[in-house]
């Protein structure tokens, strides 16, 4: 079931329907093009050798018998691509040091993790690859590793780089450590605030590394021409971020490089960044012949960014009567083998649902010798969101309080300061929680062994860079392009908010993604951005359309262009010309291009603010079998503030995908190290994502409270609904156990463990 | 090393192809006859994107050697819709969303195909537990579950 709230809204025809996704045959006839689906006359396959060692030193690699085996085209190592410079470039919050991602993308020094790139061969087929890597000879020697956020943080902890010196602090530390970073953000006067507290309660959490999930392993086909040009083929969420870090890496100019985007299988934040891509294309470069390189699932767990685990302590101090009067966080976080885990996010999220006079986050970024930490849907804030509204229920109930009624007597509201400085400016937070207080799940009775857990999670959604093109064919009907990679119906989306702006039917508009020679640059399809930012471009080069169309049907007319007004569609003439002619459809005038001044087109580019940030809360009720410690999830209510649902049911989607994630996080995914730092389950049959008999149905209630700065009234949908459902899950076995769990994922034997400890 | 001749029974069709010893099914589909709606997301049978049925039977394509199919009929995503007329389950995924990303969509719906054929009148939960050997990352399954009912219902009628 679900439940939309609806706005007072002007009349749409378009937005707001449920129409067939304009990509959906292809993906249901498998003739869709994902990225190991393309291949080209000539083509070599390229396979990856990766290190069996959680740390070392290379001391040596010998290609030459690898190099000699028949049928092998080349080898690559580091050396085929250039040095970067050692610098943290961009925004602090996804700063990107080149340094660090050529080490990552193929080993120079040292290999840092189990599965981490040391060389790559192209071979005429997938066995002889095969085959060469395992007479490629590399010389290790192996290093003390560490894999734990804590143990990491030791002064006494194998150190992965010997010259990193913590940033963040003042005065600088003068030794070396795997601490990359100490960040804080703080508002009030933190003792005051727990002076004034009634009562303090604190937890320490621990959240441990999981894996996007995505079915689609990294996979592309690049092609690198004697003369300098190159193209690939990418699965990717962003082909001209793709472009951008390829040729960077390659050291070519981006001009050189056309990155045309694959059918994505999924990334969540995942493929924001290239593994691949870089790869096929030096070898490419080496051999003359195209690449194609696809991962298998092994590589993808072993070596593409899992979401980082997690150390975390907060203390909320409260009043009797339900007011939060200080809170203070500190957030460790694991980035893998190389600095920039979202600790960032974590801490600017953690607290930001609520109104608090007086606020701590502190943040830790440290490195250890897993897989280099990737983004994952809202990256950083399910993880503080667990931790702090794991607190926030034991807050509501040392006071006694409803844990929703607790919630929402705290909650923030437009002007309530962030930790980060500016003041909250969007309603919606409010009416999730009324939501699901309303909610008939939030009073059913529960049953022996069972509990219910409530939780609620802020993101900032994203706005940024995005162009769109819309091109009037001579028939009337409609191409829109743009460079947003298209995870799940973007395209229906976009085409939906043309169809509305043009005033024409939805099938009369075709969306495609287009290459990064075609269309001007589009950001990452990540931060919930694309519908809202993307579709600002769409809409206004919609308009742009719409105003060439009315001085056309006004040149058609002989009357000057503000004597035409377009509605449904159509040029009517207004004004002093009112009722003198009849309106001109888009088709008719699209008919008359040719004596109006030729095609009809319009491409604009923007860089979207206004962005709002997505709001949810979540209701689970679970049954926790003592024997097994096996837990069922019975119930999932999940209501997220979307401004407005453009096509609602891939927005219930995009709720009942990230709760589903959520609960995969909270029950069973994790990486598992052994003694030697060697991934134990780097498979989907021993790390477990929920399949379809684990779930419950996951009921979806969309708040829809419009963001004034959309045409639409858009937020992003796609990561506010992951925020809340790790806490909610874990709250719901706290109160069917009677103890609260600090630790995820809470896997029977931790359930067990558990119920043998004092309530 | 000599490859193997091998005669099968591809979505109607007889074909012929060359294979490794070790080649899997589903490389040979993907690689030699160019079926790539058959999808690979792990290559050890784990998660039902290459799901294609043997001989009736449904099957991790993965799982099975390129020379096993000698003499087998196969069904493929390709050979699912009749001619122009999508199949009931492909047209309820589509009017249902079943599907975001759509990469485990062609496995899902052989999967599905052959429960129904077993079948027409499942419940949620042998849905359910049918299709767990089919992973999906990006819809938690509501929507999925609810195409294959509904086309169920559909493929009931008279």
């Amino acid at each position: 079931m679900s439940t939309r709230l609806k706005p007072e809204e002007k009349k749409l025809k378009v937005v707001g329907t449920r129409p067939l996704r304009p990509d959906g045959v292809p993906k249901v006839t498998g003739i869709a093009r994902y990225g190991a689906d393309y291949s080209a006359p000539g083509m070599l396959w390229g396979r990856i050798l990766r290190s069996p060692h959680a740390h070392a030193r290379i001391r040596s690699i010998d290609t030459s018998k690898a190099q000699a085996l028949p049928g092998v085209k080349a080898v690559m190592t580091s050396a085929d691509l250039p040095e970067q410079k050692f610098e943290y470039v961009g925004p602090e919050r996804v700063a990107v040091n080149f340094w660090h991602m050529t080490r990552n993308i193929m080993a120079r020094e040292k290999v840092f993790y189990e599965g981490h790139a040391v060389a790559a061969v192209a071979a005429i087929s997938k066995s002889t690859a095969e085959e060469a890597l395992r007479l490629i000879e590399v010389d290790y020697e192996v290093l003390p590793h560490v894999i734990d956020v804590e143990e990491a943080m030791r002064p006494d902890a194998p150190l992965l780089f010997e010259d990193m010196i913590t940033r963040g602090i003042d005065p600088a530390p003068d030794r070396p450590s795997n601490i990359s970073k100490r960040l804080e953000f703080k508002i009030g006067d933190l003792d005051a605030g727990f002076a004034a507290a009634d009562e303090i309660v604190e937890a320490s959490l621990k959240t441990a590394p999981v894996h996007q999930g995505y079915l689609e392993p990294q996979a592309c086909l690049a092609r690198f021409d004697p003369d300098g040009q190159a193209e690939v083929w990418a699965s990717s969420q962003g082909h001209f971020v793709i472009r951008a870090l390829t040729a960077k890496l390659l050291g070519m100019e981006m001009g050189n490089l056309r990155v045309h985007p694959a059918e994505i299988g999924g990334g969540f934040g995942g493929k924001n960044v290239p593994y691949v891509e870089p790869v096929a294309l030096a070898l490419s470069r080496k051999t003359g012949h195209p690449v194609k390189i696809v991962m298998s699932r092994e590589e993808v767990f072993k070596a593409c960014g899992p979401a980082p685990g997690s150390s975390m302590t907060v203390r909320i101090g409260v009043r009797k009567d339900g007011k939060i009067v200080a809170a203070d966080g500190v957030f460790k976080f694991q980035a893998g083998a190389f600095p920039g885990s979202p600790v960032m996010n974590a801490c600017m999220c953690a607290f930001a649902p609520y109104d608090i006079p007086n606020v701590r986050s502190v943040g830790y970024d440290v490195v250890c010798n897993r897989p280099k930490t990737a983004a994952y849907r809202a990256p950083g804030s399910p993880v503080s969101a667990y931790a702090v509204e794991s607190v926030v229920d034991m807050a509501a109930a040392r006071i006694g309080m409803d844990p929703l009624q607790f919630r929402l007597q705290n909650i923030a509201r437009p002007g309530t300061p962030t930790v980060w400085g500016p003041k909250h400016t969007h309603e919606g937070f409010t009416e999730t929680i009324q939501a699901l207080m309303k909610h008939p799940g939030y009073r059913a009775p529960l049953g022996r062994n069972q509990g219910r857990g409530v939780a609620s999670g802020y993101w900032f959604n994203n706005g940024g860079e995005s162009s769109a093109a819309v091109h009037v064919n001579e028939d009337g009907t409609v191409v829109v392009a743009t460079g947003s990679a298209d995870l799940s119906g973007t395209r229906a989306s976009l085409a939906m908010m043309a169809a509305e702006t043009l005033g024409i039917d939805y099938d009369k508009v075709r969306p495609i993604v287009a290459d990064t020679a075609s269309i001007g640059y589009g950001h990452l399809a990540a931060g919930s951005r694309t519908t809202f930012a993307t579709g600002i471009a769409v809409v206004e080069a919609c308009k742009k359309v719409i105003d060439n169309l009315r001085a056309r049907a006004a040149m058609i007319w002989d009357v000057s262009a503000e004597d035409v007004i377009w509605e449904d569609g159509c040029a009517r003439p207004a004004g002093g010309s009112k009722g003198r002619f009849e309106p001109l459809s888009l088709k008719a005038i699209a008919a008359k291009r040719g004596v109006t001044g030729g095609p009809i087109v319009a491409e604009v580019s923007v860089n979207a603010g206004g962005v709002a940030p997505g709001f949810a809360t979540e209701l689970c009720d679970v049954e926790v079998d003592p024997e097994t410690g096996q837990v069922k999830v019975l119930r999932f209510v999940a209501a997220q503030d979307v401004g407005r649902a453009i096509h609602p049911s891939y927005v219930e989607g995009q709720i009942q995908g990230g709760a589903a994630q959520g609960i995969g996080w909270a029950l069973n995914e994790e990486y598992i190290y052994d003694e030697a730092g060697r991934l134990t389950n780097a498979g989907f049959l021993d790390y477990r994502v929920p399949v379809a008999s684990d779930l419950p149905r996951i009921e979806t209630v969309l708040v829809e409270v419009p963001n004034p700065n959309h045409p639409f009234g858009v937020k992003g949908v796609g990561e506010a609904n992951i925020v809340p459902s790790l806490a909610a899950v874990s709250n719901a076995v706290s109160h069917a156990i009677g103890r609260r769990m600090t630790e995820l994922p809470m896997s029977p034997p931790k359930i067990l463990k558990a119920l043998s400890s004092e309530r | 090393m000599a490859k193997h001749h091998v005669t099968a029974t591809v979505n109607g069709d007889v074909v012929e192809f060359l294979c490794e010893t070790r080649q899997s099914l589903l490389d040979v589909l993907r690689d030699e006859l160019n079926l790539t709606g058959t999808k690979e997301g792990c290559g050890t049978g784990d998660c039902g994107a290459c799901s294609v049925t043997i001989d009736g039977r449904l099957m991790c394509s993965c799982l099975v050697l390129g020379v096993e199919a000698e003499g087998k009929a196969i069904q493929t995503i390709e050979g699912m819709a009749a001619g122009k007329d999508l199949h009931p389950l492909q047209r309820q995924f589509l009017e249902h969303a079943a599907l975001q990303c759509g990469i485990c969509t062609p496995g899902i719906l052989i999967a599905a195909r052959s429960l129904l054929e077993r079948n027409p009148d499942p419940t949620e939960d042998e849905v359910r537990y049918w299709l767990a050997g089919n992973l999906c990352r990006c819809t938690g399954y509501h929507k999925i579950v609810d195409a294959v009912l509904d086309a169920a219902r559909e493929m009931r009628r008279p």
